[in-house]
């Protein structure tokens, strides 16, 4: 066990699936040399040498496109896209190309790929540094899409990802990766480290995709959330006192609806948040399905706190980001509580 | 291979291009890239006192490019670039402090503060944006040249992008279409030598920049960005070319950026001894000093003065930045759609 920041464990579970595995190989714009803009590909270059992590020119389409004929021809490529921001370019080669290669082929062949990349607001980004693309990708049959929110799962999830045989969009909370972040920007930036979540074992284990967890036990509503907004919903519960239960998913696509199911049939309220924009987000997704499964369970309506509807401005991080004061107002009207 | 091709323009425009430059000029391109070193400065200074926040691309150490370029364009023509922009911002024109205020995010900005450091624009200065993505505003800069075509205009687009934007897919698309379809843009390739930390050699397969447009029959040329009356002559023939109609062209210009990529950079990737070299032996704002007042006999007294006005605007651009009221959080919401 060693302590280890978001950064860290990545890092580690690179190092790992390397280290074991000769067809996995990591590449992406300064990933190589300078060890990635987050440093999440440092001293890989150092140890598995140029040929196995590598920098590559400023081409998004270019490398994702790579990857996947790698892929089909058995390597296990990691890309780094530099932020999820810069992952457009890639767009047609992901849902064209990399989900489709399995089905089209009827199974002969697969692009056993991991695009990583840090997603995400709370950094003063701007416009082409904050967004959370997820919405995105889970609406494309054929990809599988994580998100985790601390080192412990970070490495046990790239793990299962690298080792997965489906390509898997691996959307890295950046906010978090220092330190737990809960949306109160106006207090001390805090580390990982005295977190058991930050206890991460160096060798090698696994975090399976489509496993949510429980976070904090609840008696009153369920949360759903995942990335940061897991710790926002943390703090949102805490302040107001609320017995809430929260789940962070995880994983996307595939869903761990068994989790989510019997605990909205236990508490019969729900809250889902979730960073990125609010239309066709996955908020929406996830609504239909508790209603879905839960329907005669709910006792008041799901409730979503999402980003606006507007591209991440500049001037005005927080009244965007999500943050506990409008999670706080959700748990209340979902109790009926109004003030 | 089409490279270095003399551009082919009419005898007028031709015989514009050879019109000896006056002290005047030379004294404008001094006074002109003095102002974007001293707003990148104060920029800068701003930056370290948190009063700019988020990402901020100082241009320091480029300025004879964007300098001796748009002192060859004329009224109505169009710029577009990267997100390394406010050199561009101020020598199209838009005002110093609508600059500075968009950096401190603050309502008088130029996008009233939603857009930043990467994401200004100005109508009235034709300048069409700095954009974060790189290479996104090349093909958009193709776009604008067609529109001018298609208008009649003899307008000219000039698109300018990085080392390391080159290497981005739709740049080749760009070529494409803009030879194809005879169009009146001007490529301007930055060459700093870096894209972030990755220098050219490690991302680039060929180190001529500006020989990836000779496939698609497009001339170009390479020119010293350091030196401000070089990049203006080749401008100004190359403008010359692109309006009379011949189609499009490519320059490369050969810079380096003192700073840092954006104002977090480690550094790792070049030597300080480098940096310092570029500045002592290259830089574009002493070699116009030294040509103005060893060949043109300038005064140093005429220099100062500018230098006093230089450090006037960009202190009054810095004041209305930090005396301009924060945006409205209504502000949030307009402009995603047209307003009904
Ligand atoms: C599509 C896309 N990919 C990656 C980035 C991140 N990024 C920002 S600037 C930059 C380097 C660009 O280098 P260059 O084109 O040489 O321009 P310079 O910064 O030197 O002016 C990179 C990789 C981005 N903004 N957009
Ligand atoms: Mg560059």
């Amino acid at each position: 066990m060693t302590t280890m920041n978001m950064v860290k464990a990545l890092n580690s579970a690179l190092d790992v699936m390397m280290e074991r595995d000769p067809n996995v190989l990591t590449f992406g714009e300064d990933v190589g040399y300078f060890g990635g803009v987050f440093r999440v590909t440092e001293g890989l270059q150092a140890r598995y040498g140029r040929e196995r992590c590598f920098d590559t020119p400023i081409a998004e389409g270019g490398i994702v496109a790579a990857a996947i004929g790698m892929g089909a021809h058995g390597l296990r490529p990691v890309v780094e896209i530099q932020f999820a921001d810069y992952i457009y370019p890639a767009f047609d080669q992901i849902v064209s190309e990399a989900a489709r290669l399995r089905y089209r082929s009827a199974g002969q062949f697969n692009a056993p790929i991991t695009i990583r990349s840090p997603y995400g607001g709370g950094i003063f980004g701007g416009q082409v540094h904050s967004q959370s693309p997820e919405g995105l990708f889970t609406h494309v049959a054929g990809l599988k899409t994580v998100v985790p929110s601390n080192p412990y799962d970070a490495k046990g999830l790239l793990i299962s990802a690298i080792e997965d045989d489906d390509p898997v969009i691996f959307l890295e909370p950046k906010r978090l990766y220092n330190g737990p972040f809960d949306g109160h920007h106006d207090r001390a930036v805090r580390a990982w480290a005295g977190r058991a979540e930050a206890e991460v074992p160096d060798g090698y284990y696994r975090v399976p995709l489509g496993k949510a967890a429980i976070v904090r036990a609840g008696e009153a509503v369920t949360v759903l959330a995942y990335g940061t907004m897991v710790h926002v919903a943390m703090a949102a519960a805490e302040e107001a006192q609320i017995d809430a239960e929260i789940i962070d998913l995880r994983t996307l696509i595939p869903l761990d609806i068994e989790t989510i199911e019997a605990s909205v049939r236990r508490t019969g309220r729900c809250v889902i948040v979730h960073e990125a924009t609010r239309t066709s987000g996955f908020g929406a997704e996830l609504i239909a399905l508790v209603q879905e499964h839960c329907f005669y369970h709910l006792e008041a309506p799901i409730e979503r706190v999402t980003g606006w509807d507007t591209p991440y401005p500049h001037a005005f991080e927080w009244e965007y980001f999500p943050g506990p004061a409008r999670v706080i107002q959700a748990l209340r009207r979902v109790m009926g509580d109004a003030t | 291979m089409v490279v270095k091709r003399k551009p082919k323009a009419s005898n007028a425009t031709a015989a514009l291009a050879q019109a000896p430059i006056s002290n005047d000029q030379e004294l404008a391109f001094y006074r002109d890239m003095l102002l974007i070193r001293r707003f990148e400065e104060k920029a800068g200074q701003l930056y370290g006192m948190g009063l700019i926040g988020g990402f901020c691309h100082l241009y320091i150490g480029q300025e004879a490019v964007v300098v001796g370029m748009q002192s060859a364009a004329g009224k109505g023509d169009s710029v577009i670039t990267s997100y390394r922009d406010h050199g561009h911002m101020l020598v199209c024109g838009m005002d110093p402090k609508g600059v500075m205020a968009e950096l401190t995010g603050r309502a008088t900005g130029y996008s009233r503060g939603k857009g930043g450091s990467m994401h200004m624009f100005s109508r009235e200065a034709n300048f069409y944006g700095g954009h974060g993505i790189v290479g996104a505003q090349v093909p958009l800069g193709t776009g604008i040249a067609f529109a001018n075509k298609y208008r009649g205009t003899d307008r000219v687009s000039l698109v300018y992008m990085g080392d390391g934007a080159v290497n981005q897919g739709q740049v080749y698309e760009s070529f494409n279409m803009a030879a194809l379809w005879k169009l009146p843009v001007i490529y301007v390739i930055e060459n700093n030598k870096y894209g972030m930390g990755t220098s050219v050699e490690r991302a680039s397969a060929s180190h001529d920049l500006y020989v990836r447009a000779a496939p698609y029959g497009i001339p170009g040329c390479q020119v010293d960005g350091m030196d401000v009356l070089a990049v203006h002559k080749v401008a100004r023939e190359a403008i010359a070319h692109v309006r009379s109609g011949a189609g499009p062209y490519v320059i490369e210009a050969q810079t380096y950026r003192y700073r840092g990529h954006s104002m977090s950079d480690p550094a790792k990737y070049r030597t300080k001894e480098e940096v310092a070299q570029m500045r002592q032996e290259h830089d574009p704002i002493d070699l116009v000093r030294r040509r103005l007042i060893e060949t043109l006999e300038v005064t140093e007294d005429v220099l100062k003065q500018i230098d006093r006005e230089i450090k006037e605007i960009v202190t009054e651009a810095a004041d209305f930045a930090q005396s301009s009221p924060e945006p409205d959080p209504a502000e949030l919401w307009t402009d995603v759609l047209i307003e009904a």
